[in-house]
């Protein structure tokens, strides 16, 4: 933006003049012959601009449907009843029925396995953002011997693929009483949400000035209370962004929770009590209660994302970035 | 040693006290001050620059403990186990003998083993090269799509913040309900894909999507990560294009350029970096596909190795699904090896 010129005659009817070809530099003339000449040219570049800004729209709204149709289809099928979707899925809800939602939220469970996510990552996203911001502010903001090699471990941890880890994980819990527990899973979640966060979070420490934390120092302060008041909320931007990357992660975590979190289906998490929905509600024939479920489970992440739509797309991709 | 002597001379500069007596009285307080919080340090000691440094390291000790201990014991003994087991028997019981690589030539005579592997690397392969396609298309779209305005060489669509909020919603969701969501979409009878071809009547198009033929199963799975990692991109893309200088563009453009040969010439070359890194990104994330395909296709249909994997582990062959788990390790590094490899170009700075 910055890097625009001065709006001269010149640059500003370049674009539209450069569809029709050439002509560009004779709108600056002000011959009145020359004018009309421009003119025409003008108007034939936004005539073609126009049909490629239709076209491109066109298939922009074309992937609108895409992405969000089939989410649309489950939450106006949550609405019907299972015998009207049966004779028809296309269908749209004729009267407003809530009782598949009522049963998705008790029969189906959806309620506890909401209020188990709920908990789990009450425990995991704080663990997760105060041990990482710990870990980060140090290898960030201290020389000490083996500060590079930290660094490089929990980069390093980004990039193997945790499926391999999941059975020895299994056993280490199981030998620790932590298998099916929910402490044991707020750990494993933390564990393995430690490497990207640390590695992000020691880039955004060390853009921090340093002048600040000196001064903290000099008046006095420990490194612990300088950590706690001066530098967290000066690194509050890039912890909003990793908050709200750990907080999808977290949340929507299946892998995970299917080994370590399986013995009893009470203690299901959200995601493994959607992938049993499929199981037990098409047993019982109750689509609508399924469907109701995944509604339940879908509205309240999208309109959160709705309303922090910039801070979560920021925070999702800022990883692949770096 | 040298923590002996420098005290030692401090004190004999300071001239104040003999050296001797500095010594043993501030080692007492300063044993105390390893011990004791810093506001019950005297401040004889606090000001010591032996003390400034055991503070800094009792500090650094202090807040790397709990998350390196996690760390270690939770995510690098996993892995490092893991690949010790791959050469064992371990069935999850206390014995585990080793086998050497027992289990790797079990694996290439195990011919279920190839067939997921030939799924997962058609994943591999073909995903990235859809989603990333798709991804870069519609970001440009939305950053040059638009309607000429003065003063401007590109300009994006209107609404273009829109059209992200909606292409990201597959995203913020949980990969288990996306699982969910499309195996009801590809259900046979009652799916919203079968439904809209016979409302349009194509009902010849009909088709048991999951079911029935492996193919049709590999290509529905490859729509469903496909569908559900647009929309990453869009964002990804379409923030790496508007990075691109204006200038640029207006360079092209008075050089007659295109949108198409704008698009080959300067934006491409440009933000290659980031399309290099995404694509490792997803071929990853094709590679294991373990969610969609576990909860959304039925096992007979189609498996991938993680699935495989897993499918074994739940048998008790953990020795064997260890192996199998390194396999899809040395894949995804030699996966990423390739693409750094072809993939890299002159670094152009702007």
């Amino acid at each position: 933006m910055s890097a625009e010129p001065m709006p001269s005659d010149a640059v500003t009817d370049q674009p539209d003049a450069s569809g029709a070809g050439g002509g560009s530099a004779a709108s600056a003339a002000p011959a009145a012959g020359r004018r009309s000449a421009d003119d025409g040219a003008k108007s034939a570049g936004r005539g073609q601009s126009g049909v490629l800004n239709v076209f491109s729209h066109a298939f922009l709204i074309a992937w609108v449907v895409m992405a969000a149709g089939p989410l649309v289809w489950v939450a106006l099928t949550a609405f019907r009843p299972t015998a009207d979707f049966l004779n028809d899925p296309m269908g749209l809800p004729t009267s407003i029925h809530w009782q598949n939602f009522a049963n998705a939220w008790t029969e189906a469970k959806i309620g506890r396995y909401a209020f188990n996510s709920l908990i789990i990552l009450a425990g995991s996203l704080t663990g997760t953002m105060l041990l990482g911001s710990m870990a980060a502010y140090v290898i960030a903001r201290f020389t000490f011997p083996g500060n590079r090699l930290i660094f490089l471990l929990f980069a390093g941890g980004m990039m193997f693929p945790v499926i391999l880890a999941l059975i020895p994980l299994f056993t280490i819990m199981d030998n620790m009483s932590l298998l099916d527990t929910r402490p044991g899973l707020i750990i494993a979640y933390i564990a393995y949400s430690l490497p990207f966060t640390t590695f992000f979070l020691t880039s955004f420490f060390r853009t921090l000035p340093s002048g600040v934390q000196e001064a903290a120092m000099i008046d006095g302060a420990s490194h612990t209370r300088t950590f706690f008041q001066v530098m967290l909320p000066m690194a509050k931007p890039g912890l909003v962004s990793i908050g709200i990357f750990n907080f999808l992660g977290q949340w929507n975590q299946y892998l995970l929770p299917l080994l370590l979190n399986n013995e009893d289906e009470n203690n299901y998490v959200l995601p493994q009590g959607l992938a049993a929905l499929t199981v037990s509600q098409g047993y019982a024939g109750d689509w609508g209660a399924l469907f109701a479920g995944l509604t339940i489970a879908m509205l309240p992440v999208l309109v959160v994302y709705a309303v922090f739509q910039r801070q979560v797309q920021a925070g999702l991709t800022a990883g692949a970035l770096k | 040693m040298k923590t002996e002597t420098r005290p030692a001379t401090g004190g004999q500069t300071s001239g104040k006290q003999p050296p001797g007596r500095t010594r043993t009285s501030s080692g007492l307080a300063f044993a105390l001050a390893v011990v004791l919080p810093p506001r019950f340090t005297p401040e004889r000691v606090r000001t010591d620059r032996r003390y400034r440094t055991l503070d800094k390291y009792r500090f650094i000790v202090g807040f790397l403990a709990l998350p390196l201990l996690f760390y270690t014991v939770f995510v690098i003994s996993p892995f490092l186990q893991a690949i010790y087991y791959s050469f064992t028997d371990w069935a999850g019981g206390t014995t585990a003998n080793f086998v050497g690589g027992d289990n790797y030539v079990k694996m290439w005579n195990d011919e279920k083993f190839w067939d997921s592997l030939e799924s997962s690397l058609l994943l591999l392969v073909v995903v990235p090269l859809i989603t990333l396609t798709l991804g870069i298309f519609f970001a440009y779209m939305i950053t040059a799509g638009g309607r000429h305005r003065r003063g401007r060489a590109v300009s994006g669509v209107a609404g273009s913040s829109l059209y992200k909020i909606v292409y990201f919603f597959p995203q913020v969701l949980s990969i288990a309900l996306i699982a969910v969501v499309w195996q009801q979409v590809y259900s046979s009878r009652s799916g919203l894909l079968n439904g809209l071809l016979g409302s349009v009547g194509l009902e010849s198009l009909e088709q048991r999507w999951l079911g029935g033929d492996y193919k049709l199963a590999l290509f529905s799975t490859m729509a469903v990560i496909a569908w559900s990692f647009v929309g990453f991109y869009v964002v990804l893309f379409s923030a790496a294009m508007g990075a691109i200088p204006k200038d640029i563009y207006e360079a092209a453009l008075l050089d007659g350029a295109g949108r198409v040969a704008t698009f080959f010439r300067v934006t491409l070359p440009l933000i290659w970096d980031t399309v290099r890194t995404g694509w490792i990104y997803m071929g990853i994330q094709a590679l294991d596909a373990f969610a969609v395909v576990l909860i959304m296709v039925p096992p007979h249909a189609l498996k991938v190795t993680p699935v495989y994997l897993y499918e074994r582990f739940r048998e008790g062959q953990f020795g064997y699904a260890t192996a199998i788990g390194v396999v899809l390790l040395v894949l995804s590094m030699i996966f990423t090896l390739i693409v750094m490899r072809i993939g890299r170009r002159d670094q152009i700075e702007y």
